[in-house]
């Protein structure tokens, strides 16, 4: 609090000594008008998401992990792996851009877990499980916030890249693509975060869950090397996992070779995660 | 009221609720009428939350049934929704948000359009007394404030039945007045409140009956009154002078009281629960007979006070009875 909001609180703070309820102005907002009818769904999850981007507007430090830490990522290996990977850095960033892209991006969907917990042990999810609406709308909601994060993540990364270098062959159609693929992937993926909000007891353990599930998925990958120098059971899993995919299609559309059965794969891979998991997350919902 | 004449804003039968081994809501009976303040009184972990939980449909209860104005709080949910408001125990407000945009989200959220939401949200933080600070965030609130807010957020489509989940819990003396006058308004316009409460006062002022829960049942039900004559007509209360005398005015208490009396922790302090109304003589005559035969041995008293038998007194006779016997259904 600055010092001038603080005077604003003990001001406040006198004059709310002197509330008194008067019982005629509380009987003028209690007289029963006619109640509107309920939102549409869409309707509800865009206000559900209009609150996350109001937590954004007030709390902007949580725009920190979108930001600082993806310039981290792109910096530290970038020039960490690139004269040892690909002979100079400038080629490396080539490869590497797309794939971190990704893994920032990834990495920060476990804060809609950690939101999600949040607003449990606060109480406030009590009021919003009480609201005749749309049921997964409170999830959506989350989402679509993080959406917004999603994409400002992805493109400070790519203003560092093309500073540093980086030249998208795919031109902007090409990287504008990848980011929106990214972006519903992502959003498909949180559900496994909503789910690990709901059910487990802490921010904490939603913390440690996330990174035991993200480090494998993200490092496992095609993201900093190929995978064709691993030994064949790693390769195996770096197949399967989508996040290989995801960086597959990403890389094509951004150097300008679209693999279209790669981002079919991706689009499956979300369509399959919000089914899984977003049913999951509402059946937790509903009951917890 | 949409509530048909008569039928009750809700009835639980034999309701349940258990959390791995332990049974925190064991067979829960309630009928709370249309239009009245439901007092709900227990100690912590007595099952009051997780009650008033379940009859808000955030809780699926694992047996019984609790219909709330005759719906089915699992089956028809949503419907239950639609009726009744939530005002939990620990703030259900947004802590980053401001309280105007609390409230206008939750006004968006319940169908009111851009222009109506932040209208409805003004004049509900103006009748609360909030306008001054509506725009801060409800982190920077007072505790007084907070539940102000949190409560103008239950009232927003005025409800049929509003949970108030211990509103006056951590709030001084003067905050709690405040939710209280706005309790009686929010019922005199027509709503059923259900009210959880730690303090027995609180149910006394506010509520028209009380159910007394502990470990999960309930123990006692009936008008505060009738809760109050179930125990006895009122303690008495006495502070002697010299501390030394305590044992001889505990004797002549109890015989003239005819009750035992109880020796307080504090060295000079003496307290006799009166046993329920005696045909023979009202409990002040049996007090000022008490206090002439302690003044006849020499016996100085400092205070004397005659007290209607408090609903503390009521809890802690209930919850010792229930030891004893099983279950003490009053009225």
């Amino acid at each position: 609090m600055t010092t001038a909001t603080k005077k604003k609180a003990e001001a406040d703070e006198a004059a709310d000594e002197h509330y008194i309820p008067a019982a005629d102005a509380l009987q003028a907002v209690l007289a029963k008008g006619q109640r509107p009818s309920r939102p549409s769904a869409l309707s509800a999850s865009i206000t559900f998401g209009w609150r996350a981007m109001l937590k954004i507007k007030h709390v902007p430090e949580q725009l920190f992990d979108v930001t600082i830490f993806p310039i981290m990522m792109t910096l530290m290996f970038t020039y960490l792996f690139g004269g040892a990977l690909a002979g100079s850095t400038g080629e490396y960033l080539q490869y590497l851009l797309p794939g971190i892209m990704v893994m920032s991006v990834v990495m920060t969907t476990m804060y809609t877990g950690v939101a999600v917990n949040n607003d449990i042990t606060k109480g406030v999810f009590d009021r919003f499980r009480t609201l005749p609406v749309w049921r997964p709308a409170a999830m959506v909601g989350y989402l679509l916030g993080d959406a917004f994060r999603y994409t400002t993540a992805s493109v400070v990364i790519l203003v560092v890249g093309l500073i540093m270098g980086y030249r998208p062959d795919g031109g902007v159609v090409g990287v504008v693509g990848a980011i929106a693929l990214l972006v519903v992937f992502s959003f498909a993926f949180s559900w496994i975060w909503t789910m690990f909000g709901l059910l487990l007891r802490s921010e904490k353990s939603v913390m440690g869950t996330s990174m035991m599930v993200l480090f494998p998925l993200t490092f496992l990958s095609n993201i900093l090397v190929e995978p064709a120098t691993m030994p064949g059971w790693l390769e195996a899993f770096v197949d399967v996992n989508p996040v290989t995919h995801l960086v597959a299609a990403a890389r094509g559309m951004m150097d300008g070779s679209t693999d279209v059965g790669e981002i079919g794969w991706v689009l499956v891979a979300s369509a399959v995660l919000v089914a899984v998991f977003g049913t999951l997350t509402m059946r937790l919902y509903n009951r917890k | 009221m949409s509530a048909r004449s008569g039928e009750p804003a809700i009835e639980t039968v034999g309701l349940v609720k258990t959390f791995g081994e332990k049974r925190a809501v064991d067979g829960v009976d309630l009928t709370v009428p249309a239009g009245t303040v439901y007092g709900v009184l227990g100690p912590n972990g007595a099952g009051k939350t997780t009650t008033v939980k379940m009859l808000a449909t955030l809780l699926r209860p694992d047996g019984g049934q609790a219909r709330v104005f005759g719906l089915d709080v699992v089956r028809q949910a949503d419907a239950v929704r639609g009726r009744v408001s939530l005002t939990g125990q620990y703030a259900s407000v947004d802590e980053d948000l401001t309280g105007t945009e609390n409230l206008v989200l939750l006004a968006r959220l319940l169908g009111h359009r851009k222009a109506a939401a932040g209208e409805r949200a003004a004049r509900l933080l103006d009748a609360f007394g909030l306008t001054e600070a509506a725009g801060r965030q409800v982190k920077t609130y007072s505790g007084g404030m907070r539940r102000r807010l949190d409560i103008a957020a239950s009232i927003l489509n005025t409800p049929d039945l509003l949970f108030l989940d211990e509103p006056t819990t951590g709030l001084d003396p003067r905050s709690r007045n405040q939710v209280w006058e706005i309790v009686r308004a929010v019922v005199a316009q027509g709503t059923t409140v259900l009210l959880t409460t730690q303090y027995l006062e609180e149910a006394d002022q506010l509520a028209g009956r009380i159910a007394v829960i502990d470990n999960g049942r309930v123990i006692a039900e009936g008008t505060p009154g009738e809760l109050k004559s179930s125990v006895g007509s009122g303690a008495v209360h006495v502070r002697l002078r010299d501390g030394r005398q305590r044992p001889e005015a505990q004797r002549l208490l109890a015989g003239a009281l005819r009750t035992s009396v109880r020796i307080e922790a504090d060295p000079v302090a003496l307290t006799a629960r009166l046993l329920p109304q005696d045909s023979t003589a009202g409990p002040a005559e049996l007090a000022s007979r008490a206090l002439a035969e302690l003044a006849a041995a020499g016996i100085t008293v400092d205070d004397f006070s005659l007290g209607q038998p408090s609903l503390d007194e009521v809890f802690l006779t209930l919850t010792e009875k229930k030891t004893g016997k099983k279950q003490e259904a009053v009225a």
